[in-house]
């Protein structure tokens, strides 16, 4: 119960559910179906995101470049599917997505993993070569005639509801979002190179001296979040029903923050799943619900720094008050 | 180089520990300056009417030094062992600070010597903020012990947020004439944003070398536990990196509100990745402790001839983009290979 009370999950839960009561209190529209969905829909590729993210960062590193990569497979992988004009079951353009995506990642993981350089820096870079590659030699306009199997997927909906404005629903996709949420889950609890993941991100020294190899995990993570970060592209793609090579882009930060908001540390070794999503719907709720309580919407940015800065800030307080006990030779 | 052995060696061959001694305190540096002049030199090749014209090099000096200053500004943060992503947001903070004092508090019949009296105002106004905004991020870095990346990344949010909540999201425009007059103008043929520049370059200079703060700075850095145990004040170093970092960013703001005569709370959010790369390739090390000014600011100016040459070629800035993506992936690698030579040679 005490090491429940010290999380920041706990603390985030606790404010997302304030949150929700109050909007809910002050304006009745936030409860609606209407709103929820809306809410999961625009939670289904941030989600993915944030999943991988999350896995980065536990393993001490920090990645920028997914929001080029999944702009990058998800335009790439449209063009392939339009210009060859294939009849393909739609599961090809996600297989071509999470390839490309991989690759990409791999080449992230070169640099990382083998040559040892520092991280953002790499990732900063590649971005700005994955996106210019893409924008100069391989945009060919808005692709907005999307083969017919991808179409087809985007009109498949769970829970669909009819409302007086038409019929509302949940996209299929978002299933594709809890499995890779549940993937996730199991892989960071259940598995040893989950566990390698955490260790590697505490304290890599030590990491290596038990035996984890410290390349191979590296590796391991770059390609797991190109290949999500492909996934989820194909899923924008998916859902907009048309391919724009410049959406995505500049998305990073924010996902980043919501992880970071949701208890992981960027100096590793930390984070949940489930605190990761809960972060990630309360800033999704503050930018879509805001509005809601007569809020307006240019007071977004601002509540999202403050609460990264006070989320954040309170537990680097409690890190450094439990270090005081534990060691008071080494403070002062 | 720790064995007595090496410089009783070294003493005898005293050329040989010249170069060598040369090489590493300015290797870098030298290619980096080798850098510069190809690029340049191709440029030049490519198209001299239009490179080696005089619009052209006053387009370029025009252009680099604020991107200059956000590089210097996230040079303090990662010198100390941080980064600072707060630096764009920070600067469109402070200019929109002064824009305000300037659109909404002068009064319309003022004459020349009362504007410029409000200008002044507004300028120390922006410097202000800046410092306020660094001191800010210097607080949460050094005494509640935020990892210095996420601070920054929340500042940047909130300074941009509180930028959006002033202007409401439009930009501020019809800012005195003289505003814009001295943006573009030139004292002794040399254009007033450089003259800024080169200020600031000294004034870097002379705060990470000659001072002993610079020292303190560099050691903390490099190994902040160590440098408590020996005496410094560490958090204090700390804060003062980071509020040197606002006030240069603060300037920036300014050059930038000059150039484009408004203010506005997303303006130049590119320059943050470029400021970072440029930093790196200039041999700032993003671990910490170390930076030089000179390469920092050969690294900018090497950038700008590439970004303005390329421009001249009339390729897209897309394609801008990848060749600084490419430029900071070959830069890293280089750095490198060649401290994995230095280290083979000591």
């Amino acid at each position: 119960m005490k090491r429940i009370l010290k999380t920041n999950e706990f603390y985030i839960t606790i404010v997302l559910v304030l949150l929700i009561f109050y909007i809910g209190s002050q304006n009745s529209t936030f409860f609606s179906i209407n709103n929820w969905f809306d809410l999961i829909r625009s939670g289904i590729v941030p989600g993915i995101f944030v999943i991988g993210t999350l896995l980065v960062l536990i393993s001490g590193g920090i990645d920028v470049s997914f929001p080029a990569i999944a702009a990058f497979s998800m335009y790439t992988t449209t063009s392939i599917i339009t210009s060859l004009d294939f009849d393909v079951p739609v599961i090809f353009a996600f297989v071509i997505g999470a390839l490309i995506g991989l690759f990409l990642g791999f080449i992230n993981s070169i640099f990382i993993a083998f040559l040892k350089l520092p991280t953002l820096i790499v990732t900063l870079g590649t971005a700005s070569i994955y996106s210019g590659f893409l924008l100069t030699f391989i945009d060919d306009g808005q692709i907005t005639r999307l083969p017919e199997a991808m179409t087809n997927l985007s009109k498949t909906r769970i829970f669909e509801i009819t409302t007086d404005y038409g019929t509302i629903g949940i996209p299929v996709v978002f299933l594709i979002t809890v499995a890779i949420a549940v993937l996730g889950w199991f892989l960071l609890k259940y598995t040893m190179i989950g566990r390698s993941i955490y260790a590697l991100g505490g304290d890599e020294v030590s990491a290596e001296r038990m035996g984890i190899s410290s390349v191979k995990i590296k590796v391991f993570v770059y390609c797991f979040v190109g290949t999500l970060a492909g996934i989820a592209g194909v899923i924008h793609t998916i859902m907009t029903r048309n391919s724009n090579a410049s959406d995505l882009l500049g998305g990073e930060l924010l996902i980043i923050a919501a992880v970071v908001l949701g208890g992981a540390r960027i100096t590793g070794g930390h984070g949940t799943i489930y605190g990761s999503l809960i972060a990630l719907l309360l800033i999704l709720i503050i930018q879509n619900s805001l509005i809601l309580l007569g809020i307006p919407s240019y007071w977004q940015r601002f509540v999202i720094g403050a609460l990264i800065l006070i989320g954040t800030g309170l537990s680097a307080i409690q890190v450094k008050r439990s270090l005081e006990k534990r060691n008071p030779i080494m403070t002062e | 180089m720790s064995n007595p052995l090496h410089v009783n060696e070294d003493k005898k061959q005293g050329r040989f520990n010249l170069n060598k001694d040369f090489i590493d305190k300015y290797g870098d540096l030298t290619l980096l300056f080798f850098i510069m002049i190809s690029v340049f030199a191709i440029m030049a090749i490519i198209n001299p009417n239009v490179f080696l014209s005089q619009g052209m090099m006053l387009s370029i000096a025009n252009q680099f030094p604020i991107l200059g200053l956000l590089t210097l500004a996230m040079m303090f943060a990662m010198v100390s062992g941080g980064i600072d992503l707060s630096v764009v947001s920070t600067a469109n903070l402070s200019a929109i600070m002064a824009s305000i004092i300037m659109v909404q508090y002068i009064p319309a019949d003022a004459s020349a010597g009362v504007t410029t009296l409000y200008i002044l105002l507004s300028i120390v106004c922006a410097l202000l903020v800046g410092c306020v905004a660094g001191l800010f991020n210097g607080i949460l870095v050094s005494v509640v012990g935020i990892p210095a990346i996420i601070v920054t990344l929340g500042t940047m949010q909130l300074y941009m947020g509180i930028a959006l909540v002033l202007t409401k999201g439009k930009s501020i425009v019809g800012l005195p004439t003289i505003v814009s007059e001295v943006g573009a103008g030139t004292l002794f043929g040399i254009p007033f944003p450089l003259i800024i520049f080169i200020m600031f370059v000294i004034f870097s200079y002379f705060v990470l070398n000659l001072r002993d703060y610079g020292l303190k700075l560099q050691m903390t850095g490099s190994n902040p536990t160590a440098s408590k145990f020996s005496g410094i004040n560490v958090t204090s170093i700390t804060i003062k990196a980071y509020v040197i970092s606002g006030l240069l960013a603060a300037v920036a703001g300014l050059l930038m509100t000059a150039a484009t005569n408004a203010a506005k709370a997303d303006f130049g959010t590119t320059y943050l990745l470029q400021a970072i790369l440029v930093a790196v390739m200039g041999g700032v090390n993003p671990y910490g402790g170390r930076g030089k000014v000179a390469g920092v600011v050969m690294a900018v100016i090497t950038m700008q001839i590439l970004s303005s040459g390329l421009g001249m070629l009339q390729v897209s800035n897309f394609f801008k983009d990848f060749m600084w993506g490419t430029v900071l992936i070959i830069v890293l690698l280089a750095n490198l290979f060649y401290n994995k030579k230095i280290s083979k040679l000591s």
